[in-house]
């Protein structure tokens, strides 16, 4: 991991309230897996004193055929007084970055093996790290599960249909895809499949707290492996202060360190 | 003119005066991709308690107006686990380790930790946390200090100075009536430095909830909202006591550094703020040198309590 003034070479906003974030760090860039973080601190000013965590959603530019990783992108949904500092930043600014941090996503078990499924589930906008993770994906066999409340809050349909995935949708409204939750598109997903027994599904799943305890009780009625991204508040994003434990079979671990993926098996 | 940083805590010879709080740089690892670790004054070590600790429920941290609150709770793996894979790190890295000791238990489990404490050779000095407002909640309420009340830090200071050579810092709460009474104690039981202050004991609510942002009600305030207070304090026992002070509290560059050092602190502690910038410490450490020699000051003794009234 590096502290760094890298410089933004895009901020703006890509949906609703939606921000869409490109920040040129190709030390963290060529660093960076699935599942990592950044820590920016946001302003000059002791408000908001702390810095503030970001999934990385991507690096570099694939589709423009950048070979090496010079950029990460973030993305983020204005919610307080950090990130409507981050939205008013420009082109050409700087922001005092650390990163990458955490421990992301295992994809060894999926990535480039014939008999494998990944599943992705992402609740709002727990869509960033899985757009990351289904472009490292190599396998054939990808579903992107994508929940929001509404239409509009659908995030990142067309990047995980660009990256191979066949993608379904579920909204609270039924304004798209199927009408319910997202945990319940899981559900049937992985029951088509218990019919065929032709793959071995991986779930790696990233979004609100209720939807990721769900997925960790489907995951483990049906016995597949999953992974789980949290998100809790940090104070320091190193491992030093020991502020954003979550309780697992094993004590307490750290979000910013240890995690913030886990076994969903191994969280209580 | 290269001014002269060293400074004496005790028996301790610091080459610099700036050191790491207890509790915000873990066991000096977790820093060690940022700078160059040798660079420090002394690292104080998270507190270790004789068994191992898990720490509070989280949440276990909020953010709050130019600071922030923790209620980790001493969450450590206790003295022999620390000692077995914590410490071969912090030997190697040629910087005085300062540890930071709690009791889960009154004053015999301060004694128990300072004999084996004793016997580490690495082991610079002592820090004794008898101020931590995150262990032992009565009912949600905020626990009861040693260090607010004179006779009980004066009962603890002596029984650990009874069993150990080695230099003892007694780290004291701001959350007391006076500040000189509680030193003062201190240095009659046979401390040899004064650390000021440890947090604030404070709470933040979250008003949709109706519920505590943090999982036990209250813990501790710390970064530049609680900095005046530090100084101030600092500022009092430099005029009642004698002993040497680490002072810290809220400071976050090297203005609010230079403030302690006058205000009579003879070396100082950088916490919160090694979360926001973790390399703040050391460029500190250049910036004091940078003030006292553009003030043709020949060394930091001379800013020490210089305060002009």
């Amino acid at each position: 991991m590096v502290q760094l003034k890298a410089k933004i070479i895009y901020n703006k906003k890509f949906k609703g309230d939606y921000w869409h974030c490109i920040i040129d760090a190709p030390l963290i860039a060529k660093k960076s897996i699935p599942g990592q973080f950044v820590n920016i601190k946001l302003s000059d000013t002791l408000e908001p004193f702390l810095r503030r965590p970001f999934s990385i959603h991507r690096i570099g530019s694939p589709a423009k055929g950048n070979f090496l990783p010079k950029t990460i992108e973030i993305l983020y949904k204005i919610i307080g007084q950090g990130t409507e500092i981050l939205s008013g930043r420009k082109k050409g600014e700087y922001l005092d970055i650390i990163g990458p941090l955490g421990n992301g996503f295992d994809y060894t078990r999926t990535h480039e093996h014939t008999n494998t499924r990944t599943i992705l589930v992402a609740g709002g906008m727990g869509v960033a790290p899985l757009v990351f993770l289904s472009e490292k994906i190599k396998a054939k066999a990808k579903v992107a599960l994508i929940g929001a409340r509404t239409k509009a809050q659908v995030l990142c349909e067309k990047e995980f249909k660009n990256s191979g995935c066949d993608v379904k949708i579920a909204t609270d409204d039924g304004s798209a895809g199927f009408k319910g939750k997202v945990t319940e598109l899981l559900r049937q997903v992985l029951l088509t499949n218990s019919r065929t027994h032709e793959l071995t599904n991986y779930i790696y799943a990233c979004g609100p707290k209720p939807m990721l305890k769900a997925v960790a009780g489907i995951a483990k009625k049906y016995r597949v492996s999953a992974q789980i991204s949290l998100e809790e508040h940090m104070a320091c994003g190193i491992g030093a202060c020991l502020g954003c434990v979550v309780k697992t079979k094993t004590g307490y671990k750290r979000a910013c360190k240890d995690g913030p993926v886990f076994e969903a098996q191994d969280i209580i | 003119m290269k001014p002269n940083l060293s400074v004496n805590i005790g028996k301790l010879k610091l080459k610099n005066p700036v050191m790491v709080a207890s509790g915000t740089f873990g066991y000096a690892e977790e820093f060690s991709d940022f700078m160059d670790l040798k660079k420090l004054g002394a690292v104080v070590t998270k507190t270790i308690t004789l068994n191992p600790r898990q720490g509070n429920s989280p949440p276990r941290t909020c953010e709050t107006p130019a600071g922030m609150l923790n209620s980790i709770g001493l969450e450590n793996p206790g003295i022999e686990v620390f000692i077995r894979e914590k410490l071969p790190f912090l030997k190697k890295l040629g910087v005085p380790i300062i540890m930071s000791v709690a009791s889960e238990d009154g004053p015999e489990e301060f004694v128990a930790l300072a004999k084996r404490m004793d016997k580490i050779k690495e082991a610079a000095a002592i820090e004794l946390n008898i101020s931590c407002p995150n262990i032992g909640h009565r009912s949600n309420l905020p626990p009861k200090l040693i260090s607010q009340d004179p006779k009980a830090t004066y009962k603890v200071v002596n029984s650990v100075r009874k069993v150990t050579q080695k230099t003892l810092i007694t780290k004291l709460s701001p959350s007391v009536t006076s500040i000189s009474e509680i030193a003062m104690a201190a240095q009659a039981a046979g401390s040899d430095a004064i650390a000021l202050i440890n947090t604030l004991s404070g709470m933040s609510i979250d008003v949709e909830k109706r519920k505590p942002k943090l999982a036990v009600v209250t813990g501790g305030l710390s970064g530049p909202a609680i900095r005046p207070i530090a100084l101030k304090m600092v500022w009092e026992a430099y005029n009642k006591i004698k002993l040497p002070i680490i002072g810290m509290g809220g400071i976050i560059d090297i203005s609010s550094a230079l403030e302690f050092f006058i205000a009579g602190a003879s070396a100082i502690s950088i916490g919160t703020a090694n979360f926001v910038n973790p390399k703040i410490s050391i460029e500190i450490m250049s910036g004091i040198r940078k003030y006292l020699a553009r003030n043709k000051i020949s060394g930091i003794e001379k800013l020490i309590g210089s305060l002009k009234i």
